[in-house]
């Protein structure tokens, strides 16, 4: 093996364990996104969103919205999903679910964080 | 395509809007009462006056066993000392509503074509300490809840009947508590229909939503938020208090007590009871 060979497979060999570390840091941060988000969502003050909808792990929860499961299905594209959340008046006009974002009842960022949360249902 | 749909619908909506407003409000009513009676089959008319409690089984039993001993009686009590002492010019209440406690609390709030205004139940009470060179009660709580619970507790058995003059300001006063009724408000974006007529029945986290049918006659209200609240015990409170709680609740900014949006508000609101039992003070979580 030459010089110049020895030093490739090094570098491979670390971009591997980098690749590596990135993956399962991928993994960790989206599971810290998913609990984030669910905290803001459980909370009355912030997402409150069992003061309407049934989640599980939640208690004493409302009937006034559907159920929160399934959401992959529901909404396939999560862009959407943030949508709705942002400004469910833009689908119906009446409806009685707050605009969160449209209305700063939650920042962009805890959006992006609840969306997380809802869509992982 | 969704388009030209959304267009249509909005159009059909502003058409609704439109027809709604035509309406008189003797036909809001008939609509408002078979709405809730279609939804809520099992129940008498006057069944609503109970609020939730008669929509929840083992709500309305602990309800029941707080109204055996009611919190609000020392208060309504209270009350009665205030309708019996003299002012210091030697006057009394009853020189303001007549000497009979029990005829006052259906006549309001009624419509002044004097004033061109919605005169209410505590407005009245106000205005008869000032002629009389008192000073005025506080708006919301205190003596003028007791001296409103006394003349409700008085009056109870009697029908709510409020009348909405033919006369176009009455009507626009109306029409304008109405609109405060249905219309969007505060950060979380609700109208009071949203909660009392749309979903009156279903839970909100734990509390079970009340229809708006039924809901005038059990005010002053004593309420147990309000009492653990106070320091000593007393948990009634009028109805614009209550109109400044709704308000915040969904985060907007509350009116005063008795400015004219909420005067407005009660005059559209009673009316919508009318034919109901008054049944006040009542007892609320």
């Amino acid at each position: 093996m030459t010089k110049a060979k020895q030093r490739f497979s090094a570098l491979a060999g670390s971009l591997v364990l980098l690749t590596g570390l990135l993956v399962a840091t991928d993994a960790l941060a989206a599971d810290d996104a998913i609990a984030a988000g669910k905290k803001i969502a459980f909370d009355r003050k912030k997402g409150n969103c069992l003061a309407c909808h049934q989640i599980e792990g939640g208690t004493l929860m409302g009937n006034i919205g559907p159920p929160l499961m399934v959401m992959k299905q529901r909404y396939p594209d999560k862009a959407k999903l943030r949508a709705q959340i942002w400004d469910p008046t833009r689908n119906n006009p009446r409806t009685i679910m707050p605009p969160f974002g449209k209305h700063r009842i939650l920042s962009e960022k805890e959006i992006d964080l609840v969306t997380e949360f809802i869509y992982s249902l | 395509m969704k388009k030209i749909a959304t267009l249509l619908l909005s159009a059909g909506l502003v058409a609704t809007a439109t027809q709604a407003l035509a309406s008189s409000p003797e036909e809001d009513l008939q609509k408002f009462r078979a709405y809730f009676q279609e939804k809520f089959p099992g129940l008498k008319l006057d069944d609503f006056g109970n609020g939730a409690y008669a929509l929840d089984e083992s709500k309305r039993l602990q309800w029941e066993s707080m109204e055996e001993f009611p919190p609000y009686e020392e208060f309504v009590d209270k009350g009665r000392e205030i309708w019996e002492k003299p002012f210091k010019n030697g006057k009394s209440f009853a020189d303001c509503f007549g000497s009979d406690p029990s005829k006052v609390r259906v006549r309001y709030p009624h419509w002044d074509a004097k004033t061109k205004q919605v005169v209410t139940l505590e407005g009245d009470i106000n205005k008869c300490l000032k002629e009389n060179g008192e000073k005025p009660f506080k708006w919301k709580k205190g003596p003028i809840a007791w001296l409103s619970a006394f003349f409700g507790y008085e009056a109870r058995g009697q029908k709510i009947n409020v009348k909405i003059p033919n006369d176009p300001d009455a009507i626009k006063a109306y029409e304008h508590g109405r609109h405060f009724f249905y219309a969007k408000r505060g950060q979380l974006n609700m109208a009071c229909a949203d909660c009392h007529v749309k979903y009156a029945g279903h839970f909100i986290r734990g509390n079970l939503l009340s229809p708006v049918l039924g809901h005038v006659t059990h005010f002053p209200v004593y309420r147990a938020k309000w009492a653990k609240k106070s320091k000593n015990g007393d948990g009634l409170g009028t109805l614009h208090r209550r109109y400044g709680g709704c308000n915040k609740q969904v985060r907007a900014r509350p009116f005063k007590a008795q400015s004219k949006v909420y005067r407005d508000l009660e005059f559209f609101h009673q009316y919508m009871s009318n034919g109901l039992t008054i049944n006040a003070p009542g007892y609320r979580e």
